[in-house]
């Protein structure tokens, strides 16, 4: 690839853009002008370097598994520890660096979307950290299932809004967060939470998560003296496997490999297996592949990991997958549960569901790839989802 | 389509509704009675699973109708009976995805031969529009655009430079849905835009009341009412006789309009 991703207009190959009401359009405009500036702002990149290291809790690490390797038989598999930020997850690099921007475009409220709770409890933080009005919007479906983290939420000092449209999920309460910014443009910054929406989010969120596969390139290169062959990453927006490939685009040898949710089965509505099962659409702001049916509507989706349960892939990754830069593949949600129990029982270290989508593909892998050097970003850990997993996993409860 | 309104000198009146709300067989008799009640031109909307640009009434009225199965091509039908009884302009109004879906070039030719003349998707920009304008002129629809308070001077040329038909003005920031009072920012827009064009202009979000369509009616070429209409569909459910009482609202509410422009 040799033109600059995105153009100017905010396009990947012909994915991504801006498809939003006209009312958004210069506000889109705004903050894009705003970014651009705080990106050559050595200042604005310092303070965020300086809560990345000192507040979060950067770099991560590395970490060489070798008992799971050794399971698994073949490759050297390293973990990129997301999991140990600061709010348990990669979320809190954008949430800094959109709190940092919003500050500077003089932006007092802050309003974001949830699924799982991860994205909302990370904005909570940042907003407490700045002191900053934060609102969540969250599907009343997800509150229900995620109790522990709206009380996070609420601790930290926000609002969380119940939202009661459409699936009650994490694609009404983006529509939702929408229809409060457009109605209230001038004090809000929107933060949005994925590699999502229209230009320059998916640009801007991206940016906000290279940190992650820049470090790993360090790391690996420290550690082993070579790039990986393999890289694996769990994607539902994308937004931490854009920023752990984003830096490993323009090394052909390292294959990428992104991992969605396969859910319960191969039917519309059973999975987020958007490459597989969906085809190109628009859905809040961007042009990317969707799940839909026939007549143009979003189908509903699922998946055992809130985070991977979105219509929508994030447009950037519909372009490495068009221009076979990355490969996508999905796992299914007995697959991930089974990964995660191998992870903990090997390693000690009980990812986030979204996660152990990627740790499944790799120790599916791993048999046939003797010699070859595998890394996996673990990029949340697996607190929030212990309800789930005492669902799912019912006879370690009844020992 | 507001050719005869301007030889006529009157300030036009646009109804919303959303096509088959509360069942497709419905929609064209609801059009015929907004029609009988003063309406000039009709917003068809096309249900979406996601429609970020509305209110809670709209919504629930996309629900609905998608609950009992409307389609685009269903909508299609249902302009193409409107159009057998009547020639009250129709314009589609949605969003992208369902067009896309659908083929931008066979949605503008099916759309020309059931008496559409024109079409507005809510959530795509001037930016991403040239495939589309370019279909739908080529089948002679109107592409209308939206602007916004938050326009730009530069933005509000290029919403200019890209509607035929008329200019749908956006009278404040926020989603579909009845308001308290018309913005004060309305007047000043209207103004703006009238640097950049000479099609009329709609002015249209958060109007149900007879006062507020007299005081955009001063403003504007055309006033919009939708969340009114769709709330009457919405309160009827039970009750029946959706026919008479939305013909009496769009009534009452054409009683508002300024009766002749200078």
């Amino acid at each position: 690839m040799t033109t600059p991703q995105p153009d100017a207009q905010g396009h990947f190959g012909p994915y991504g853009g801006r498809y939003v009401p006209e009312v958004l359009m210069a506000p889109l405009e705004q903050i894009e002008n705003a970014y651009r500036e705080a990106r050559l702002d050595p200042a604005f990149q310092n303070e965020l370097k300086d809560l990345l290291a000192n507040y979060a809790g950067r770099p991560t690490p590395l970490y060489r598994a070798r008992r799971l390797g050794e399971l698994a038989g073949g490759a050297r598999v390293y973990l990129k520890r997301e999991d140990l930020l600061h709010t348990g997850a990669h979320k809190i690099n954008n949430c800094l660096g959109q709190a940092l921007l919003a500050r500077r475009m003089g932006k007092r409220r802050i309003i974001a979307e949830t699924g799982a709770g991860q994205h909302g409890v990370a904005t909570a933080t940042v907003c407490a950290l700045f002191g900053l009005d934060c609102v969540v919007y969250m599907g009343e479906e997800d509150m229900r299932r995620q109790r522990l983290n709206v009380f996070r939420m609420r601790l930290l000092g926000a609002k969380v809004v119940g939202v009661t449209g459409g699936s009650r999920t994490l694609k009404d309460a983006i529509s939702e967060a929408m229809r409060d910014w457009v109605t209230n443009i001038d004090s809000t910054h929107y933060l949005l939470g994925s590699a999502l929406g229209a230009h320059p989010y998916p640009m801007m969120v991206r940016d906000f998560h290279r940190v992650i596969g820049e470090e790993t390139r360090r790391q690996i290169l420290e550690a082993e003296r070579r790039l990986p062959d393999v890289i694996f990453a769990c994607v539902g927006g994308g937004s931490n496997a854009i920023g752990m490939f984003h830096p490993f685009v323009g090394d052909e040898g390292v294959k990428l490999v992104g991992v969605e949710a396969g859910g319960r089965g191969a039917g519309l509505g059973e999975h987020a297996a958007r490459f597989s099962g969906g085809s190109p659409g628009v859905l809040h702001g961007a042009y990317s592949y969707l799940l839909q049916d026939g007549d143009g509507q979003v189908s509903l989706t699922h998946s055992v990991s809130a985070g991977l349960d979105y219509a929508l892939v994030g447009p950037e990754h519909a372009w490495l997958n068009d221009t076979r830069r990355a490969e996508y593949v999905s796992v299914s949600d007995a697959e991930a549960l089974e990964a995660a129990r191998t992870l903990a029982r090997t390693e000690g270290i009980i990812p986030a569901l979204e996660s152990a989508h990627a740790v499944a593909e790799a120790l599916k892998r791993a048999p046939a790839a003797k010699g070859e050097l595998f890394v996996i970003n673990v990029s949340g850990r697996g607190d929030k989802d212990t309800d789930i997993y005492r669902e799912h996993l019912r006879e370690l409860d009844e020992q | 389509m507001f050719a005869r309104l301007r030889e006529q000198g009157r300030t036009g009146f646009v109804g919303y509704i959303t096509a088959g709300d509360p069942e497709p067989g419905r929609t064209p008799a609801l059009a015929a009675a907004l029609e009988r009640g003063g309406v000039d031109l009709i917003e068809l909307g096309v249900p979406f699973s996601d429609p970020i640009a509305d209110g809670p009434v709209i919504q629930r009225g996309a629900a609905r109708a998608l609950q009992a199965g409307t389609t685009l091509r269903k909508v299609l039908d249902i302009a193409a009976e409107i159009r057998r009884h009547s020639d009250i302009p129709l314009l589609l109004f949605t969003y992208m995805n369902p067009v896309l879906r659908f083929g931008l070039t066979e949605l503008a030719a099916q759309a020309a031969t059931h008496g559409i003349d024109g079409c507005l998707l809510t959530d795509l920009s001037v930016e991403e529009a040239g495939p589309y304008t370019e279909a739908m002129h080529a089948s002679g629809l109107d592409t209308v655009f939206l602007a916004a308070p938050t326009s730009t001077e530069r933005r509000l040329k290029l919403t200019a430079q890209y509607s035929t038909g008329f200019v749908y003005l956006v009278s404040r920031t926020g989603v579909t849905g009845e308001s308290e009072s018309l913005s004060a920012g309305v007047e000043p827009l209207v103004r703006s835009m009238r640097a950049h064009t000479e099609l009329p202009i709609a002015v249209g979000f958060g109007i149900s009341t007879p006062e507020q369509v007299r005081a955009a009616g001063l403003h504007g070429d055309a006033v919009v009412v939708g969340s009114a209409f769709e709330r009457i569909i919405e309160n009827s459910l039970a009750t029946g006789g959706i026919e008479e009482r939305l013909e009496a609202r769009a009534r009452e509410l054409a009683a508002g309009l300024p009766s002749k422009k200078p």
